[in-house]
């Protein structure tokens, strides 16, 4: 049979539409089964430590009342999830750096409160009061991630130089620890912008937002504390454009800096490389009300409102991450280090009860703060900027926190008006 | 013609007309529709959600009148992502166009290995933004001693430069600049190429005969203004691919906590206000209705200053 050029577009076009109806039946929408009769649908962000995807995957396996598929989603997690909440096609359970105020007060998060009934008492109350509004709780922790100031011993001693207690010795010691070839502190590629956050504000016995609501930072302290971290980026003291950032300690092996701000979770990969000469510090206190400081925060599981089996969601997250304590231990222990979120686990965790492990909780339960709920997304992005432009730029302390003092108030009413 | 075969006639002309109207929309329907649900929607659903508070929503709730317009006017962080574009546009736009019109002459006067050349300058233009910006922050300028940069300045005993972390001198210009010329310049170079292919070779033996002189006379006297169609379309290209940057400038200068005040351009704050976690989709459609007026009034005064779509005379 000859082919015909309508011939060949009528082809053309059966097997266009066939191909459409084929990859709309099958198409990924992100959802376990294509939403007909599946099972739940888990989501991660990727860790970075080897082993823990297959770990996920090994404790959704173990669950047997329903199927559950875990997605590993690399990227921009916090975006992907943001997004994924507006519509029906997002996770029904994933976890989540937060829920945010803004998220639990649009909705988008199940009341989780019920699933800590009885071992509300167990988990951090650091890291759980932000997961908790309105007396509800909307995400369980997983594990809790504090970060720290590591410091080798061995270039210390040879400075004469001694552990730094207060941020004007932390100055001095970055300042006399500098070299040609290595830098005396690395705080991340902006300087400390991002990853210090607030910790300056609780070192200098402040904090971003108090407990009963109000602006916590509106204080001459705040500024001066701010132009202490000025002066490191003046003394030429920071390292800056890494090519690894704060959060993975390869400037900190391979030399490049004698002290870095970075995670607990690093810890395996540096005492691997470095043995016994690293030591850990909270960042110093700044003042004469300041105390030392530890950020410590934690990713929790949450369940999407917009699930259609939300209570077969919450039984699933009940029974990981309250139930399965051996899982819990697994996942904060084996893969990196995490402190686990309940503190009875923590007690038992063997590897955190010598060296620099042990001095990290005890540091993180003695002065452990995290960010609180009313701190939203938009007064820490001022802050941020704010920050930055006192390290970078030399800009006024004072004039720059008062415009983020007037962000922060703007914010709260707002906030406020919602809920 | 008799009465029955002019109807014969005018019904099969009929036939034949509806046939090529069924045909144009088959072929077209599909990617018209497509272009309505995927672009003029959302566009339109944009519009009206910058007229309400739509914080972690897509579902209008709170009217708020201008009030987000009012809000992203009076944004210092806003104006000052216009002012980046500013700055950038006015350190991209002529040194894309100077460079690439000078490659497009030098390869066009090349007598051998004319493709080779072609192919090398164009070839970047298939390099991903997002991977050409990764190289750029991870190999050849990050800050310490042993990136590429820093080693050729080692030698001269200069320290080591945060590329991209110093405002004073504000270094990180020459990092982003440096990035799109290398990615950009050699598609409009080809543009530059077509446009000068077609200048007719009588034209520079007239001129040669009149007693112009080749080089710069030749140059400023024939080739530039036989150049003007090609030139201002590359120009008004350079212009709306300016406001568009986006995937350089995150790549290189965010991270997981975020994006420093500096060197932030309109779509990276929109992409902060309306998708990141700060999800205030309602300020975030304001600005995009900002800012389309704004490329659109650029436009429109950029082409009727360059007499875009003018009758040649």
């Amino acid at each position: 049979m000859p082919i015909t050029r309508r011939r060949l577009l009528a082809a053309g076009g059966g097997l266009a539409l066939a191909g459409a109806t084929a990859a709309a039946c099958g198409s990924n929408t992100g959802r376990a089964g294509g939403g007909s009769g599946g099972g739940l649908s888990h989501w991660y962000h990727q860790y970075g430590e080897a082993g823990t995807e297959q770990a996920v995957r090994r404790y959704a396996a173990a669950y047997k009342k329903t199927r559950v598929s875990v997605q590993w989603r690399p990227g921009n997690y916090d975006q992907q999830t943001a997004a994924a909440l507006l519509s029906g096609s997002g996770p029904d359970v994933f976890e989540v750096n937060g829920p945010t105020l803004d998220q639990i007060l649009g909705g988008q998060v199940v009341d989780l409160t019920d699933l800590l009934k009885d071992v509300k008492d167990d988990f951090q109350q650091a890291v759980l009061a932000p997961k908790t509004h309105g007396g509800r709780i909307w995400g369980i922790p997983q594990t809790v991630d504090t970060q720290l100031l590591y410091y080798r011993r061995s270039l210390l001693d040879k400075a004469g130089v001694r552990p730094p207690r207060s941020l004007d010795e932390l100055v001095d010691a970055a300042r006399r620890l500098t070299d040609r070839r290595t830098k005396g502190l690395f705080l991340g590629n902006d300087g400390g912008a991002g990853v210090l956050g607030a910790t300056p504000l609780y070192a200098a016995g402040l904090s971003p937002v108090t407990a009963d609501g109000t602006v916590g930072f509106d204080d001459p302290a705040a500024a001066r504390t701010l132009a202490k971290i000025r002066r490191l980026y003046e003394d030429k003291s920071l390292l800056l454009g890494a090519p690894a950032d704060w959060s993975d300690p390869s400037a900190f092996v391979q030399g490049l800096t004698a002290m870095q701000w970075s995670g607990l979770w690093a810890l395996p990969q540096i005492t691997k490389a470095l043995g016994d000469d690293v030591g850990v510090l909270p960042f110093p206190a700044d003042g004469p009300a300041g105390k030392p400081a530890v950020p410590v925060g934690a990713y929790a599981a949450a369940v999407s409102a917009r699930s259609g089996r939300k209570e077969e969601a919450k039984e699933y997250v009940r029974w990981l991450w309250v139930e399965q304590t051996g899982f819990q231990q697994d996942f904060a222990l084996s893969y990196g280090l995490h402190l686990p979120a309940r503190t009875s686990l923590a007690r038992k965790a063997d590897r955190l009860r010598q060296g620099p492990a042990a001095e990290a909780s005890r540091f993180a339960a003695e002065h452990g703060h995290a960010d609180p709920l009313l701190w939203t997304v938009a007064s820490k992005v001022a802050y941020q900027d704010a920050l930055s432009r006192i390290i970078k730029d030399g800009a006024d302390p004072e004039g720059q926190l008062k415009a983020v003092v007037r962000t922060t108030e703007a914010e709260l009413a707002r906030v406020r008006k919602r809920s | 013609m008799p009465p029955a075969a002019l109807r014969r006639r005018l019904l099969a002309t009929g036939r034949r007309q509806r046939n090529r109207t069924l045909w144009f929309w088959v072929f077209v329907g599909p990617f018209a529709a497509g272009l309505a649900l995927f672009t003029y929607v959302p566009l339109g659903w944009s519009v009206v959600l910058s007229f309400f508070d739509a914080h972690n929503t897509v579902t209008p709730r709170d009217f708020t009148g201008l009030g987000n317009y009012r809000r992203i006017l009076s944004d210092p962080e806003f104006r000052s992502s216009l002012t980046t574009f500013a700055v950038f546009s006015a350190i991209i736009v002529p040194a894309t166009f100077a460079l690439s019109l000078a490659l497009a002459l030098a390869v066009n006067r090349l007598r051998w290995a004319q493709a080779f050349f072609r192919s090398v300058f164009f070839l970047p233009t298939a390099c991903s933004y997002v991977v050409a910006a990764l190289v750029w922050k991870m190999s050849i300028f990050n800050g310490v001693r042993f990136g590429l940069a820093n080693t050729v300045l080692g030698w001269f005993g200069a320290e080591p430069v945060a590329w991209l972390a110093t405002t004073h001198p504000p270094w990180y210009w020459l990092v982003i600049g440096t990035v799109r010329l290398w990615l950009q310049t050699g598609f409009y170079m080809i543009l530059f190429l077509a446009g000068l292919q077609r200048i007719p070779v009588g034209l520079y033996e007239a001129a040669a005969l009149d007693g112009a002189r080749p080089g710069w006379q030749t140059f400023r006297y024939i080739t530039f203004p036989a150049l003007r169609a090609t030139s201002v379309a590359v120009a008004l290209l350079l212009v709306i691919n300016a406001f568009q940057a986006f995937d350089e400038f995150f790549n290189l200068l965010s991270d997981a906590r975020g994006y420093p005040p500096y060197a932030r351009p309109p779509l990276v704050y929109l992409y902060y206000t309306a998708l990141g976690q700060g999800q205030d989709l309602g300020l975030g459609s304001a600005g995009a209705v900002v800012l389309a007026l704004v490329i659109a009034v650029v436009t429109v005064v950029q082409a009727r200053w360059s007499g875009l779509g003018r009758r040649e005379e």
